[in-house]
């Protein structure tokens, strides 16, 4: 699974996009949210507000109870401010 | 509904009044267009741009559904909606909406709609260059914001 990064979550993990292997057990975006916060001192910072933060499935807006299920692309990011 | 779509996420700056007729060239039906365009400020001498990201794969897709949720909410003729990414210097334009339709208000109400719901919905963040060199950090999203795109449900 492909996994971006956009905003100030791309730079406090310190890459725009990776591949990502989440154990089974993660089926929900904001498990996803809650394993990557464990892999580093970067990750963590970057989902230190796992609340407020934002993800999109393949492209699309998702909420954080959305399952993964065959996602091949899921992007993690602030709340938008364009406009 | 058969309005005219036309949507873009690009660079380079944009003509706001040729893009506005480009929906009215030719028509003799059309009565109102609304032509909103949203500026980069210099917060009082303090910013010397802004840097704005964007989630390229995404960001022409979203303004794209909220065009035709606009489109399916009002009789509109036309929408133009086309924003901007990269650095961004204070007076050059970011956002622009152009809403036609046969009467006012529903133009009116569309570019309200479409802005309200581009800048909570569309994958685009900005960023503060400060005019003293340093950086001002990422632009807090605005409760207000919200509480503006949320007006819109039903």
């Amino acid at each position: 699974m492909r996994a971006l990064y956009f905003a100030w979550v791309r730079e406090r993990i310190g890459r725009a996009e990776e591949e990502i292997a989440p154990p089974e057990t993660v089926k929900t975006v904001g498990e996803l949210m809650g394993w990557l916060s464990g892999q580093g001192e970067n990750y963590a910072a970057a989902f230190a507000h796992i609340k407020s933060m934002r993800a999109a499935i393949d492209r699309t807006h998702v909420k954080h109870d959305a399952l993964i299920g065959n996602a091949r692309e899921i992007a993690f990011f602030p709340p938008m401010t364009g406009g | 509904m058969s309005a005219r779509i036309i949507v873009r996420v690009q660079k380079d700056s944009f003509d706001a009044a040729a893009e506005a007729t480009a929906l009215t060239h030719g028509r003799s039906d059309i009565g109102a267009v609304v032509t909103f365009t949203g500026l980069c400020r210099d917060e009082g001498g303090a910013l010397a741009a802004l840097e704005i990201e964007h989630y390229p794969e995404m960001a022409e897709d979203e303004i794209n559904r909220v065009a035709c949720e606009a489109a399916a909410r009002w009789p509109l003729e036309g929408i133009v909606a086309i924003h901007r990414y990269g650095l961004i210097r204070p007076g050059e334009p970011i956002v622009l909406v152009v809403t036609t339709s046969t009467h006012r208000t529903e133009a009116f109400a569309a570019a309200s709609f479409l802005m309200d719901y581009l800048k909570t919905e569309a994958p685009f963040w900005k960023k503060q260059h400060l005019a003293d060199q340093g950086s001002g950090g990422w632009v807090e999203a605005k409760a207000q914001d919200f509480a503006a795109a949320d007006k819109w449900r039903v």
